[in-house]
């Protein structure tokens, strides 16, 4: 990995007596995009406006390139913010809106608008450039208020859910335009959301919050696949979560009794210790349906309760007799041999590798 | 349908009933201005610009004009200033007390003009101050800042917030981002202030007449005329005191208008 662009060092934010952020600590590297997901209230919005500078840490340390940035005032930072409202401003046109941070920064007249078009004319609205923000439509804006940040040349780019206000199919063409532009700039990307799928589309790297804390940092694939713990599984989602006491420890896997029945897990680098409790989690895609009990060890017998239809993949919500809940993704043509309907009664398998099991905190 | 006819009929006549009432003396004062005779009676006298020649031939008349465009064009500087001031200590910053300093600051209108008057007298001329044109100004500039202030802080209502922010973001400065966006900003409710409050201290009689001393405005030599006599020149200073108001005030309606228009569409 290349070197750290910024440190958080224990870094805390104290509201009153409200801790909205206790102790982060984590590296954000030159040129990746890093999302920072969790849901609202976790404290994301606030450490990235703690990288800004418009909030100061009550506690420990942010540094970019090695500098202390605690008391860096905002406007002697380059950390330029797209904003969730996008926070254009509304008596200026397109161009002046682009403009406006080389003004603040006191480059010439003729290089402000120089460097304006070139930007605009890479969002591809350069067209615009005269029009007053309020006769811009949504996308439009958006371009706007990139451009407006990037002609500033950064080395690293703020993003506090910037897609929130587009609609569904504007967002998917934004997302494609943002990692294009990380991609080519090569720039350090921070992004916070509250969406998985833009996190997971776009980030090499992904944290996620709760509750203040980091839940766990890793590439998209690590998170959904291997979640550290209880917190992240649920709030990634589309996943089995089993909790039960371990039964037996055998080498690299583990036997562990659940109210569902007894499954055997692999180990990977938890410590399990015999008699504790334990939990683990399979995802929702690694799950398979047969009519006919499976031969394994890792079953259940279930009753179908819904399913639910996104384009071609289907999520079927399943209960066993215990009424524990369990979820099974997979392609609607599949599905499609079995002719199930609600209330029909069917097996479900994992292999052993598919489990995960959580750490128990 | 045919209920709700009526009753917009009905309320249409009110409201022109209304207007009526409220416009019907200056209407009439306009139109005996133009009058020959002295005495204002029905039927009327000749059509006739007398009033006018002679208060345009008055050089006290023309030196209270020249008081009053003075006085009240500073006073509009000056209270859209201390408005603009106080609006936006109230939209950047959170205090304790804020509560009572807002109604602090909107008290001077509720306080009745003459006792305002007196108030204002008997301060002034305690710190040596009373019987001066800067006097006048000061007084008005006090009644007047709330109306600023009130103008303003509507406007500033209506920024996002971030707006501020994101120009620090941007490398603005404190006081680069007051010049560049603030005012910016705020700029049709600034121009709606200035109006406004000129047009409120263009017409305000009692307390100019408290501590003007010698230094008469419009609305004193109005009075200072009535009292001596019957004079239609009244008549034609009130019109012109009237029109000017006026005009100030369909600005500032025109200013406030146009910002709620645009303030709807971004």
């Amino acid at each position: 990995m290349s070197k750290p662009l910024v440190i958080f060092d224990k870094v805390q934010k104290h509201f009153g007596s409200f801790v909205a952020v206790k102790g982060l600590d984590f590296e954000i590297h030159q040129g990746e995009f890093l999302a920072i997901m969790g849901p609202s209230g976790c404290g994301k919005t606030t450490t990235l406006r703690m990288l800004a500078g418009l909030e100061a840490p009550s506690v420990g340390e942010i540094r970019l390139n090695g500098r202390v940035m605690n008391d860096v005032a905002p406007h002697e930072r380059d950390t330029p913010l797209v904003w969730q409202s996008l926070a254009l401003f509304p008596f200026l046109t397109a161009r002046e809106n682009v403009e406006f941070g080389l003004k603040m920064r006191g480059v010439s007249k003729a290089e402000r608008k120089q460097r304006a078009i070139k930007w605009l004319d890479k969002m591809g609205i350069l067209e615009f450039e005269n029009r007053h923000i309020s006769t811009l439509s949504g996308g439009q804006r958006q371009r706007v208020a990139l451009a407006r940040s990037l002609v500033m040349e950064p080395q690293i780019l703020l993003l506090d859910e910037p897609l929130s206000a587009l609609d569904a199919h504007l967002v998917i063409r934004m997302q494609a335009v943002l990692t294009d532009l990380q991609r080519e700039l090569g720039i350090t990307f921070v992004y916070v959301t509250h969406s998985q799928s833009e996190a997971f589309a776009m980030a090499d790297r992904v944290i996620i919050m709760g509750k203040g804390e980091i839940g766990q940092i890793g590439t998209p694939k690590e998170i959904y696949r291997a979640p550290a713990n209880r917190f992240v599984a649920e709030f990634v989602g589309r996943n089995n979560i089993l909790a039960g006491k371990v039964k037996s420890i055998d080498g690299r896997s583990a036997q562990i009794t659940t109210p569902s029945g007894i499954f055997t897990v692999p180990t990977n680098e938890v410590q399990l210790l015999e008699g504790h409790k334990a939990s683990f989690v399979i995802s929702a895609d690694l799950m398979h349906i047969a009519t006919e009990e499976p031969s394994g060890t890792n079953k259940a017998f279930c009753k179908l309760i819904s399913e639910e239809f996104v384009g071609s993949m289907v999520t079927l919500f399943l209960e066993d007799a215990q009424g524990h809940e369990f979820k099974v993704q997979m392609q609607e043509r599949e599905l499609s041999k079995f002719d199930l309907h609600s209330g029909d009664e069917i097996w479900l398998s994992w292999d052993v590798q598919s489990a995960h099991v959580l750490n128990e905190s | 349908m045919k209920q709700s006819q009526t009753l917009n009929f009905i309320l249409g006549i009110y409201v022109v009933m209304i207007f009526a009432f409220v416009f019907a003396p200056i209407i009439f004062s306009m139109v005996f201005s133009f009058n020959s005779q002295r005495f204002p009676t029905i039927p009327l006298g000749e059509f006739s610009t007398e009033w006018y020649e002679k208060v345009l031939a008055d050089p006290d008349i023309w030196k209270a004009a020249r008081n009053s465009l003075i006085v009240s064009f500073s006073t509009a500087l000056i209270a859209t200033f201390l408005g603009f001031c106080t609006a936006y200590s109230d939209f950047r910053y959170n205090f304790r007390f804020k509560g009572p300093y807002l109604a602090l600051i909107l008290l001077p209108p509720t306080i009745p003009l003459i006792i305002m008057a007196l108030a204002m007298l008997a301060w002034l001329s305690k710190i040596g101050m009373s019987g001066q044109l800067y006097s006048i100004i000061i007084a008005h500039s006090v009644l007047t800042a709330p109306f600023a202030m009130a103008v303003i802080r509507l406007r500033l209502n209506q920024m996002d917030p971030d707006l501020e922010s994101a120009a620090w973001n941007l490398g603005g400065s404190e006081w680069k981002t007051m010049r560049y966006v603030i005012v910016p900003f705020c700029k049709p409710a600034i121009f709606s202030s200035l109006f406004l409050t000129a047009a409120v201290s263009f017409d305000e009689f009692a307390v100019s007449w408290f501590v003007s001393g010698l230094n008469s405005t419009l609305p004193v030599v109005v009075l200072e005329i009535v009292q001596g006599n019957i004079d239609p020149q009244v008549n034609a200073i009130g019109t012109f005191v009237f029109l000017t108001s006026m005009t100030l005030v369909v600005l500032a309606q025109l200013f406030f208008a146009s910002r709620q228009i645009k303030g709807m569409q971004s």
